[in-house]
Parts: C-alpha cells; structure tokens; sequence
C-alpha cells in the first residue's frame, strides 16, 4: 500500500514540474472561466455583483390580462436586479433602441396577445395565431439569451394554462353539467387566473430557491466555470494515460517492475496518480474560483464527494484511453478531441437541455454532464441527496472504466508479464 | 565457488521469433561475467528475463538461490539491475530520483538517507544532487542510472551495456567503479558490444550471437579456442571490389581463412608477419591498392570473427 502512495506521489510531483501541463490544467480553464466572466459583463460591478441590469426594450400594444402580465414579469421585483426594463411607445422605438446598443433585446407585444389566449364572453377565442416579436441584439447574444429564456418560460406557462384549462372544461362540458353560458364564464375566469398566475410565478430557469426558501440569484459563471474545469480535467487524465505509456518507453516502467513491487501495486500507483492529479485539480479551480470570482458552489460535503467522483470517472477514462493506443503520442492526440467531443456533449460550452434528446442521452457517458448537473445542482442550492443520481452515475462509471482498464493493461504486458 | 546465478536452458520466442535460443551459463559469487555480443544478439532479453521482467518461454534461472519463475519477488530483492536506456526522471533531482527508486527497493527513513549519501559519493555527484536530472550530461545521467541500481546494495548486479553512447573520460569512470563494486564483493553480470570492456573487466566471458551463446570460458580459454592465430587485416580503396583479392588470398600457404567486412580483408592466419609480403605482392595482381595494414594478435574480436565471420561490430 505504501508503494501505491510512493508511485503515486511521484507522478503528481512531475506533473506539477511540467509547465505546459500546468498550463492546460490550471491557467487555461481559469482564463477561458474570466473570459466567460469579462464576455457576460461578470466583472462589471464591484466584486459581489452578479449579472445585473439587462436592458430591455418592450412595446405592449395588447390591452388584455397576459400583455399585462408579461409587463409585469419583466418588470417584478424578482428580476428588479436583473433587468432594466425600458417602456417604448412603439416597435420602431423598441428597435432603434437595439440597434443603437441601448438593449439586449426588444420585446413586442402585438394588439390581440390576449384575445388570441383568453375566450371571450362567448367562450371562444380570437383564433389567429399572434405572435410576439423578439429582436436581439447581436452584439450582446449572452445577454439577449437570458432575456430570450424569461420570455420562453412565460409563453411555456401560459401555453401549459391554456391546455389545462381546455381539458378541463372539455371534460365538465362532456358531463351535461356545464352550460355555454357557464363555460364563457368560467373560461375567463381561468384566463384571468393564468394571467396572474403568470405574473406572480418567476422563471423557472432563472430564478431558483434554497431549501430554505431564499432566493438564489443566475450566475452565469457558476455554469462556465465547473464546465470548463472539467473539461480540462480531461486533458490531465489524459495526460496520465500518455505518462503510462510513457513510463513504458522510457524504461522507468519496467525498472520499477525490477524492483520488489507487485506489479498490481505498480499499476495501482499509477491510476492512484492519475485521480489525485485530477483531484488536486479540481480542487485547485474551484478552491480559485471561489476566492477570486467569488463563486458559490454550494454545500461542502457535497462539493467534496462531487470532486472526487467526477475525478474517479474522469480517471477511468484516462486509463482506459491508454490501453486503446500503443504510443504516448496517439495518446495525448486522441485525448485531446476527446477533451474537446466530451466538453461539447457534456455541457462545457453550452446548456445542454438546448441539444436534441439523443444527443443528450449520449452526453451521460462523459463525466462532463454528470459533473456539470451535479455542481449545478448544488450550485443552485442543492442539497446532498439531490446529487445523489451524478454521484452514483460518477462512480459507477469509474469503477466500470478503471475494472476494464486493468484488464486490458495487465493483456498488453504494461503491468508485467 | 558457489554460483550465484545459474540460468539453465533458457528460451524466450516473442511469436515466431526467438531472441534466446536455449542458454546456460552460471555467475559465481564475486565474479563479473560478461556476456558479449554484437546489438540484437539476446544480452538485453536475457537479462529481461533473469531479472524477472518477462518470464521464460522455457528454461528457469536461479538466481541467489531463488527461482525466476517460482519466486520472482525473492529474486527482485536479491538483484540490482542498470538498463541500457536511462530509466531516470528527467524533472526531478538527482537526489529525488535515488530517492523515489530507494523507497521503490523497500528503503526508507534514516538508511534510505544515509545509504542516498554514500551512492551520492560513490556516483561523484554529491555537489550537483539537487539538480534536475534534464540539466545533467550524458556521462552524469548514466551515474545516475548506475547508482540506482546500487542502492540496495544487491549482491548481484546486472549491468546491461551501461557505457552506450558516453565520452571516453565517462566510460573510463564507470568500468572503473565496476571494479570497485566487484572488489567490495558484489557480483556482476556485464552485458556489452565492446570486445575491449568485456577484455578488461571479466573473470569470464559468454559470447552470445542470434540468441545463442557460441562459446563460454575466461579470456585465455576462448582465445586458445582461435588455435594462437593472428589476424592480418588489409584495408583497401571504398571503392574496390575485394573479390579478385579474396580468392587469390585464399590459396597462400598458412591462410587458414579471409573474411571481408566493409573494405577490410581479415586474413586468419598462424603468423600474419610471414603473410605480409604475399599479401602485397597478391594485391598488386589482382590489381588492388592497399591503403594500410593491421596485425592483430588473438583477442575476443577474433574469437568472434573466428567463430561467425562477422565482426562484433556489425
């Protein structure tokens, strides 16, 4: 065991005397995780500020329930920090607004929004399709995406209503119990309902709460910086893979399996190496992420077991890469796109849930999307038992690689024959 | 004496190729034995295979009274071994590398330090100790790769062409320490390509060829086995074919064999002296300049030559 420990401590050693691994382990995900920060106008404000102050331009020209309510969405005290909503009196206004740089977007809500949604006293609606118009601003796309997602979550809502408030009536009126007097009554009533409802509901994606209910505020670096941190975890159990291979050729391997080591203890080592690189990693960018963007990652415990599991996955890959290719080079060649396949699949550069389906079903191999689910969670003020699915997924994906891995190193001689 | 290695039939194929064809040679304690060989003859395999690293296809070796094949951990412990390439850490120090391998030989606290300090001396690079390896010259490496080995204070140390590729002041330094590691009672088996080391620091040699070993016995033995032969060595023009030359040479009384490498004729002959002169005369009729010309008296070289009709060499 203390052998294990020895080889171990050895190869995290020289991978911190090798400066271009620093550098892809360390300095680039910290760099790219600012420039997010920079891009996102994280670092406009004082230190604590978060992304603030989005202005937005809206036209309301619906005089019914919803326009109202989706004003009143825009400008609610939940998002009062975030938005900085501008009241124009018509879309050519809206749209000066934008492309003089002085919204992220406008918002333009045509005449028969409501009428369109809500029956009216004789129980039916408008019927026309009504559109509202969102103009972004090319020149702030994070931005203009934000205020894109709020207006998405009302319309999904308003949409959900509508639905249920069909079926519902549908339903009572197949009874005989509901005259059409009654069901033009109540179906405003329910539109008025929806109405409020929608005003009073704050984004889903947005906004998010705390078990004990305090609201906690989107940071978008809370997304960029797990994300890029596990990506680049890639690179460094990549890099361990290559430094097996490495060891092989240049004779440091099988001195040590001259030496009065078992070759299991020799082997063990190295992946043992392989997962505190990982680890130091890990801990390493979020423990500078928090000091320096002042990042909440949420619960310690939680934050703890997600390092360690998304470092055991990640190993496992690492490992498991080094018994596919016969030389260092095809290692840290192959590693690479996997580096870069695995941090687009898992979320690294975007939100995953904007991939089709399939594509997100896949993304679940990597240690990227588990990780990224599992920090977001408890960024968004999860607790230890909601992590409990990216945990188990984690390990049970290391264990698989790693027991694979093995297998395939003892065949290929790499841990003596 | 007692031998302290004894390798018995041993055979290693990789696939269809067999790099040891069915070797037996035996190392008495405090004895350098050498195995000499020109590259690709099986010294590195066979030394692979001995000091545990691949297993036989055949055949065992017991070493310290241990099998190879039954109790490889108890070998391990018993040998140190010196690999032809430089098997060292290139980013950590001189004085990080003994360590690590120190600890890696079960050696720790204060006689991994104590014992880090003598091999320090021993090698000569106390002063440069905390220097990374990469700073370091090829000679100063190859201490380093010597001293690893040497940590443990193995009784028996393999030493597989450690002098590849260094300066003459270097090389000097190591077959010098090699002595005195022999002499402080270690006993070592020396693989190399250089007729002149294995002449220098050897009790005993084995020549070993495709896998073979061709012939086994001390300096004197071998070179009885050449019949007190001289070697006269003619060198001729890039540009010359010797094959005129070579058939006449073969007809002159007291040659006993011509063997041509490169653009050097090797005469095997009982008196090279006597053969001087129709050698030249045989020249000018074939119509072949020669540049210079070379007695050699019987050594391992010849021993070679006179067994394979190459040179070590090639």
């Amino acid at each position: 065991m203390r052998k294990l420990f020895i080889i171990a401590l050895k190869d995290l050693k020289l991978i911190f005397r090798d400066p271009a691994a620093l550098i892809l382990m360390l300095l680039a995900p910290f760099l790219i995780s600012l420039g997010m920060g920079l891009i996102t106008g994280r670092f406009s404000g004082n230190a604590n500020s978060w992304i603030s102050s989005i202005p937005v331009a809206i036209v309301n020209q619906d005089k019914g329930e919803l326009g109202k309510a989706l004003e009143a969405v825009f400008s609610s005290e939940e998002l009062a920090d975030l938005l900085e909503p501008t009241f124009a009196a018509t879309p050519g206004e809206a749209r000066q607004l934008v492309e003089a740089d002085q919204a992220s977007a406008a918002i333009i809500i045509p005449q028969d929004f409501s009428a369109s949604i809500i029956p009216d006293d004789s129980g039916s609606t408008s019927g026309e399709t009504v559109q509202i118009s969102f103009i972004a601003n090319s020149n702030s796309p994070t931005y203009s995406g934000i205020l894109r997602s709020i207006l998405d979550a009302f319309l999904t809502q308003v949409e959900v209503g509508r639905i249920e408030a069909e079926i519902t009536m549908s339903q009572i009126a197949q009874t005989g119990k509901l005259t059409p007097e009654l069901a033009a009554q109540l179906g405003e009533a329910l539109g008025m309902q929806l109405a409020h409802q929608s005003a009073q509901t704050p984004p889903i994606q947005l906004e998010s709460t705390t078990a004990t209910g305090a609201a906690v505020k989107f940071d978008l670096l809370m997304y960029f910086a797990p994300g890029m941190a596990l990506m680049f975890l890639m690179f460094t159990v990549t890099n361990g893979g290559r430094s097996l291979l490495l060891e092989n050729r240049t004779g440091t391997l099988p001195r040590m399996l001259q030496t009065p080591t078992a070759s299991a203890q020799i082997l063990g080592g190295k992946l043992l190496g392989i997962f505190l690189s990982a680890v130091t990693q890990l801990t390493i960018l979020i423990g500078g992420t928090s000091l320096l963007f002042h990042l909440e990652w949420g619960e310690p415990l939680g934050v703890v077991l997600l390092i360690l599991a998304a470092s055991f996955a990640a190993s496992g890959w690492g490992s498991f890469m080094a018994t596919l290719f016969k030389t260092p080079a095809q290692v840290a060649n192959f590693g690479s796109i996997i580096m870069l396949v695995f941090g687009l699949l898992g979320g690294s550069f975007f939100d995953m849930s904007l991939l089709p389906a399939w594509v997100s079903t896949l993304a679940r191999i990597t240690p990227n999307a588990w990780g990224l689910q599992g920090f977001t969670t408890l960024a968004g003020g999860g607790t230890l038992g909601s992590i409990r699915e990216p945990l188990m997924a984690l390990a049970l994906m290391g264990i698989m690689l790693f027991v694979a891995a093995s297998i395939l190193m003892r065949r290929r001689g790499l841990a003596g024959k | 004496m007692a031998p302290i290695l004894e390798v018995r039939d041993l055979v290693k194929k990789y696939d269809d190729f067999t790099a040891v064809n069915g070797i037996s040679f035996s190392v008495d304690e405090g004895e350098i034995f050498s195995l000499l060989g020109p590259n690709g003859a099986g010294k590195t395999t066979t030394i692979s295979v001995i000091s545990t690293l691949f297993a036989p296809t055949s055949g065992d070796a017991i070493v310290c009274g241990y099998s190879v094949t039954k109790d490889p951990m108890a070998v391990k412990r018993c040998i140190g071994v010196v690999p032809q390439e430089l098997a060292l850490y290139e980013d950590l120090t001189a004085l990080e590398n003994l360590h690590f391998w120190g600890q890696m030989y079960g050696l720790s606290g204060k006689a991994l330090s104590d014992r880090i300090v003598e091999v320090l001396e021993q090698i000569g690079l106390a002063d440069k100790a905390k220097q990374r390896i990469k700073t370091y010259s090829g000679g100063m490496k190859r201490r380093v790769n010597i001293g690893i080995g040497l940590l443990h204070k193995p009784k028996l140390l393999f030493m597989d062409e450690p002098t590849v590729g260094i300066d003459p002041q270097s090389r000097r330094a190591i077959l010098d320490s090699v002595k005195e590691l022999n002499r402080q009672g270690m006993s070592i088996l020396y693989t190399t390509h250089y007729m002149e080391e294995a002449q220098e620091l050897s009790d005993r040699v084995g020549i070993i060829d495709h896998g073979e070993l061709i012939a086994l016995g001390t300096q004197e033995e071998l070179t009885r086995q050449v019949d007190e032969t001289d070697t006269l060595v003619l060198h001729i023009a890039e540009n010359e074919d010797p094959q005129a030359l070579v058939d006449r040479l073969q007809t002159l009384d007291g040659v006993r064999r011509v063997n041509v490498i490169n653009h050097e004729i090797s005469i095997i002959t009982r008196s090279a002296q006597e053969l001087i002169a129709p050698a030249i005369q045989e020249a000018e009729a074939a119509g072949i300049k020669i540049y210079s010309m070379d007695i050699r008296e019987p050594n391992l070289e010849a021993v070679f030559l006179h067994l394979t009709g190459r040179a070590l060499r090639d």
